[in-house]
């Protein structure tokens, strides 16, 4: 039977709950999680190519991870009660979404002690040569102590390794819960699937590695010090972004693929959305001008010699247009599906506006403040290898 | 057109409407025919409530279900009225609606729903690609009240949950307002109320309920379209419909939620 010519909504359905806000939560959460994953490759497997990375991916995972929460609180209509999801959580459902909230303190925990252990001696002769303000934070962030010993910094050393072990299934589960969130709401199509938590943690290790690729080489441009780029460290990223998003493009892909074939009653509404609000956002967008050009540029990065200075322009390109892919890729999930009609007579609608509470403006804001945040810790942390960290090894 | 449909069922349920009108629901009949002051509203309301009342408040044990018989609705949004002054529920907010359903020869199906029904449909005019109507019905709509229900599975501070005798409510002192249930819930029925800033939704109007009364839009309804009742009562007149031969039928049922909301003579177009 034909489903109607008339589009219907109910009319407490006429648009999307979730705004912007809840795109960028997730998109902050995976570039946490992806820049964490390159530090742990450094740290656990000891992957030699990206050691003078993987301090500065832990700092540039805190400077996102400050802002997770941002999002979240701006959005709740009573914010000031948001600690209720740990005090009085609903373990009954059990909710995502309160389970959400130790995942990411555990980790927000994990990860500030990894950098504080990881940078303890280095803050010790930091704290010997400073005065003043900056003296009295070093104290602190080196827990007063001026330990130097060899020993102490194997124990470090052992301790970091643990900590970064721990993180990883931590970071994994951290954001492939995020996916669980959407992924677990029967009652929309679109995010029904147990593909999922897969797709948004492979998506998050994207946005991760490639936002490191870009902002390692831009850092080191604006600083004028392009030449401390590592070419051994973008090839060794450039492979690992191609990697990650073979599979992370595949798992969309085959979402769709699967639902398309099987062609049940929800793949009619999923696919007139996708032929409908969603065309140019998903098709034009995030599948062929965001994933595929940038597959076969990473592929030819991956697999072809080429030169330093072709790297250097080429990367930082495909990386900010993956970067953009993976923002797509929440809008299109987020929004996509709270515009199917609860009805499945039609679409609700969205359109932010520039200057509203959830709008365009504030989410910009949203994504710059890590940015910010990266380059005033980067005033206390050193981002960059420096000559301590490789005497141990010696 | 529309107007001839609607006196169609109204005549084919005459019977019960006159039988309603002479047993007390004033209130509601009357609404019909002449804009009433709110005040006078609400007392013939209650007036009604408890001479029709067959609840036991005290009866935790009470199976409360609730029935839209479709074939009776005759689409005048008393109902939504009702329940918009007891709840007081913001305007362009709604815990109830009615929905129009007009199938034409082609079978194209037409739902709308202006204003949620609120003001009946005799002004509404039908789209304007409809030649010939083949069928034609109102679906009224509220919460199901699920006994498995979705929201208050994903609620991620129990905001959300089910009273001992199965009504789904919300807390609204708890609630962060965080619209998952809104997401979770497959009836569309939730929304944050934009005046208290947390979630909201039908409650069978518990709090009437609980001492004795029906729910506001059962009370207002004047065709008996709505019925509410106590599924262990062998006196209530759901309890007869439950284990009489009428086809009962409940929304979306392949998602499990198992509502306690049950339509009589539903349609299969219907969602
Ligand atoms: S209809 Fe929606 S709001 Fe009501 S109990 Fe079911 S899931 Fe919850
Ligand atoms: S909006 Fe309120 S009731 Fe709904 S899930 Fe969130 S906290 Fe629970």
């Amino acid at each position: 039977m034909d489903a109607g010519m008339l589009q219907y909504v109910f009319p407490n359905d006429t648009h999307a709950h979730w705004t912007l806000m809840i795109v960028i939560y997730p998109y902050i959460t995976g570039v946490v999680a992806g820049a964490f994953i390159v530090s742990a490759l450094a740290h656990v497997f000891k992957v030699q190519s990206l050691m003078p990375v993987a301090k500065f991916a832990l700092i540039f995972a805190l400077s996102w991870l400050l802002f997770v929460t941002a999002p979240l609180l701006n959005h709740l209509g009573q914010p000031q009660r948001a600690l209720n999801m740990l005090f009085t959580p609903n373990y009954v459902g059990p909710s995502m979404m309160a389970g959400f909230g130790y995942i990411y303190m555990s980790y927000s925990i994990l990860l500030i002690f990894e950098i504080l252990i990881i940078y303890r001696y280095e803050l010790v002769l930091l704290k010997e040569r400073s005065n003043g303000l900056k003296k009295v934070i070093y104290d602190v962030l080196t827990l007063w102590t001026n330990d130097k010993s060899i020993e102490g910094r194997k124990f470090d050393h052992k301790v970091a390794f643990v900590l970064a072990a721990i993180g990883i299934p931590l970071a994994s589960s951290l954001h492939g819960y995020v996916g669980f969130i959407f992924g677990a709401v029967k009652t929309v199509e679109w995010w029904f699937t147990p593909l999922m938590p897969i797709i948004f943690l492979l998506s998050a290790s994207v946005s991760g590695i490639a936002g490191m690729i870009l902002f390692y080489i831009l850092i080191k441009k604006f600083t004028n010090k392009v030449d401390e780029i590592q070419t051994d460290t973008i090839k060794t990223l450039v492979k690992l972004l191609w990697t990650f998003f073979i599979f992370d493009f595949l798992f969309e892909m085959l979402e769709i693929a699967v639902h398309a074939y099987g062609g049940t009653q929800g793949w009619h509404h999923v696919s007139g959305l996708l032929s409908g609000p969603l065309a140019w956002s998903f098709w034009t967008m995030q599948v062929t001008t965001l994933s595929i050009i940038p597959f076969f540029i990473l592929g030819y990065l991956s697999l072809v010699k080429v030169s330093r200075k072709v790297l250097l322009i080429v990367a930082p390109i495909v990386s900010l247009m993956l970067l953009i892919q993976v923002l797509f890729m929440r809008w299109n999930v987020v929004i996509g599906g709270q515009l199917l009609a609860k009805s499945e007579r039609g679409f609700a609608t969205y359109h932010p506006l520039m200057f509203e509470k959830e709008g365009i403006l504030v989410t910009a804001i949203m994504l710059i403040a890590p940015i910010v945040t990266l380059w005033l810790l980067s005033k206390i942390f050193p981002l960059w290898e420096s000559p301590c960290d490789k005497e141990l090894l010696h | 057109m529309n107007v001839k449909v609607t006196q169609e069922i109204i005549d084919s349920n005459r019977r019960t409407f006159i039988d309603k009108v002479i047993k007390g629901t004033i209130g509601g009949s009357l609404m019909l025919m002449i804009p009433m002051s709110s005040k006078l509203f609400g007392e013939v309301l209650s007036e009604e409530a408890t001479l029709k009342n067959t609840i036991n408040p005290m009866n935790l044990k009470a199976n409360y279900c609730f029935m839209v018989d479709v074939s009776a609705c005759i689409g005048c949004g008393n109902c939504c009225v009702a329940d918009r002054k007891e709840n007081n529920v913001p305007e362009g907010q709604y815990r109830t609606w009615v929905e129009r359903y007009v199938i034409d020869m082609m079978n194209q199906i037409y739902v709308d729903s202006p204003n949620g029904g609120e003001k009946g449909y005799a002004n509404t005019p039908l789209h304007e690609t409809i030649k010939e109507v083949k069928e034609a019905f109102f679906v009224p709509k509220l919460c199901n009240m699920c006994d498995e229900p979705s929201c208050t599975q994903v609620c991620p501070v129990a905001a959300t949950f089910t009273t001992p005798d199965g009504f789904v409510l919300v807390d609204k002192e708890h609630c962060v307002a965080c619209g998952y249930c809104i997401q979770a819930c497959p009836y569309g029925v939730r929304f944050i109320n934009e005046e208290t800033k947390t979630a909201d939704k039908c409650t069978w109007c518990y709090h009437r309920v609980r001492k004795g009364k029906l729910p506001a839009c059962v009370n207002a309804c004047p065709t008996g379209a709505r019925k509410f009742g106590d599924l262990n009562d062998p006196q209530s007149e759901v309890f007869k419909i439950y284990h009489s031969a009428s086809r009962l039928r409940v929304l979306k049922k392949d998602l499990g939620n198992e509502p306690q909301l049950y339509y009589i003579n539903l349609h299969e177009e219907v969602v």
